[in-house]
């Protein structure tokens, strides 16, 4: 039975079911960068196949525009999808709420598929 | 398995990491565990980014003195008696000057102390200004992403501008005969993989396992940036193993790691070039150890190093103050706004010249303008009050006056008429110091990648 066939008419999922790990930290002071790690490789090859997360989502779950998604990658030996964003105030400047970007992944626990 | 029959073969090259940052400490049991198998080369990375400006351009470690003499003095001991190099990167956590003399005269003193006789080298990670300067000129600067342009006046504001050293001034240093190496700000792998790629060994190799190791046993599970770890390197791999009991390296820890704190993890940028990953493997081999191949370091046609710096952008001061009351909170967004705008009334001060900032804690305090959740079920909130002036007295007055009308505002519907706020602390008011914000994160073409001043020193 394809994927395809599996979710067919089914409510849809979320993020949460699937994932290991969900977290946001700095890669360097002006980009925030968010891993999810999959449970089951079938989950990872599923994402990647029918391309799940878009630059699009992304802007979307944190209300920012698309060209603050600079990239999204798999990486396989880890079943890890990997996006870095444009932080909206570069560690430690005046204004900024979390100088290790830490604490910025929680509106991927929004994503349904 | 296979071996190839050369004569020229090379033998295993023992790498004991100590800890993910110099004064994270690790327990003495893992370290002689670690000394037990003979290690080519004790090293530790002792720096990072991560904490923020401020440190930097202060000048000051983030990391505590004690417990870094603790972890140098292990290091050291253990390293001039079995006659095991010792080598440290981005000293003093930032890596400039003021960073590395503090690290060095920590060093010094554990040297008088336990009657320690060998030679010191000493990289420094610094850039003046003049030099970065001429390289704008030559158009030999690139900015990183996000990052804003970088101007001669840019440059002439930024304090402590450094650079990320590659392998070449430890390579220098240590063919000096240097058995302890202090290093201003280094890539973090360069501590590790300088004296294997100096013997022949692999540089992608070498270079990815020193970026493991330099977060010594975060990447085994269960991780610890508080315990050591061994890497081996080989003509054609190389091999995680923990040293606590607890802890084992698997594919999966080992592999997870390489994403962290990166934004692409099958090509990692570093000075002079890329470990590329596409064709890497990770095996676990038994007894909790995880062997790597594949790894690839792909020179690029220009040598780069990364530069850092920060320029100061006012003084800080701040109040924490708690509110209970439901009226207030439903209204808190108005009440902030109409406070802001009444201390910049009473203190005439202009934007640009003093900022006022509410770190709504049960609101949005943590992630700020990206909070998706707009309206608040918190029954009470958190408010750091944050004014950022153009010295320190600026930000304190401007604190003061904030602070108060804040206590006292009468907003429409108020029924607790005594004061708006608690507060946890008196002194309310707390004065912070400098504030410093990232002005430097570019890459800089050189022509000599061991253009770094060094020296050495008799101890």
């Amino acid at each position: 039975m394809t994927a395809k066939a599996k979710t067919a008419g089914k409510k849809k999922r979320n993020i949460l079911q699937v994932a290991r790990v969900i977290r946001s930290k700095n890669s360097g002071p002006f980009e925030l960068t968010l891993d999810i790690m999959f449970k089951e490789r079938r989950y990872f090859d599923l994402f990647r196949e029918k391309n799940i997360i878009t630059a699009r989502k992304i802007a979307r779950l944190y209300r920012i525009p698309e060209s603050d998604v600079l990239k999204i990658v798999y990486f396989e030996p880890s079943q890890a999808i990997k996006v870095t964003i444009k932080r909206k105030i570069p560690s430690g400047a005046p204004g900024d709420s979390d100088i290790y970007g830490a604490q910025q992944h929680v509106p991927l626990f929004d994503l349904e598929f | 398995m296979t071996r190839k029959n050369s004569a020229r073969k090379l033998p295993p090259f023992k790498i004991l990491s100590t800890t993910a940052i110099l004064g994270y400490g690790f327990p003495e049991s893992s370290f002689r565990k670690g000394m037990s198998l003979k290690p080519d080369l004790i090293a530790a990375d002792a720096g990072s980014t991560d904490p923020g400006p401020y440190y930097l351009g202060a000048g000051k470690s983030f990391t505590n003195r004690s417990a870094v003499k603790r972890d140098l003095r292990l290091m050291i001991k253990a390293g001039i008696e079995n006659n095991i190099p010792v080598v440290i990167g981005t000293a003093g956590g930032s890596g400039a000057r003021p960073h590395v003399e503090w690290c060095l005269e920590i060093v010094r003193e554990i040297a008088r102390e336990e009657n320690l006789h060998f030679k010191l080298g000493i990289a420094y990670g610094d850039v003046d200004k003049e030099t970065v300067k001429k390289a704008l000129k030559e158009k030999r600067i690139k900015p990183l992403a996000f990052v804003p342009r970088l101007t001669p006046e840019v440059i002439e504001q930024s304090e402590n501008i450094v650079a990320q050293m590659g392998v070449e001034p430890f390579i220098k240093l240590l063919g000096e005969g240097c058995q302890v190496v202090v290093a201003g700000r280094s890539y973090d792998p360069a501590v590790f993989a300088a004296l294997p790629i100096a013997r022949g060994y692999d540089p992608g190799l070498a270079l990815h396992l020193g970026k493991i190791l330099e977060c010594a046993a975060i990447a085994a599970t269960p991780g610890s940036g508080s315990d050591c770890a061994l890497g081996i390197l080989e003509e054609d791999s190389f091999i995680l193993e923990a040293l606590s009991p607890e802890r084992k390296f698997t594919p999966q820890s080992a592999a997870a790691h390489t994403l962290y704190e990166k934004s692409d993890p099958y090509e990692l940028p570093g000075p002079g070039g890329v470990i590329n990953l596409r064709n890497c493997s990770f095996e676990d081999i038994g007894r909790g150890r995880v062997r790597v191949r594949g790894s690839r370091f792909v020179p690029t046609d220009k040598y780069w190093v990364k530069l850092e710096g920060v320029r100061l952008t006012g003084y800080r001061s701040v109040s924490v103050a708690g509110v209970r009351d439901p009226i207030m909170i439903s209204k808190i967004d108005a009440i902030l706004k109409a406070v802001e705008d009444r201390a910049r009334d009473i203190m005439k001060i202009k934007p640009e010249d003093g900022r006022i900032f509410f770190h709504v804690y049960g609101k949005n305090g943590v992630m700020g303008e990206l909070e998706p959740v707009k309206k608040t079920a918190s029954h009470e909130l958190g408010i750091v009050i944050e004014t950022i002036g153009r010295s320190q007295e600026e930000a304190d007055a401007l604190l003061a006056v904030t602070r108060s009308a804040l206590l006292h505002y009468g907003y429409e519907g108020r029924i607790a008429t005594a004061g708006n706020l608690a507060f946890p602390f008196s002194p309310s008011d707390l004065a912070m110091g400098k504030v410093f914000e990232f002005s430097v994160y570019h890459l800089m073409q050189v022509d000599d990648p061991a253009f770094f001043e060094t020296r050495t020193e008799e101890l």
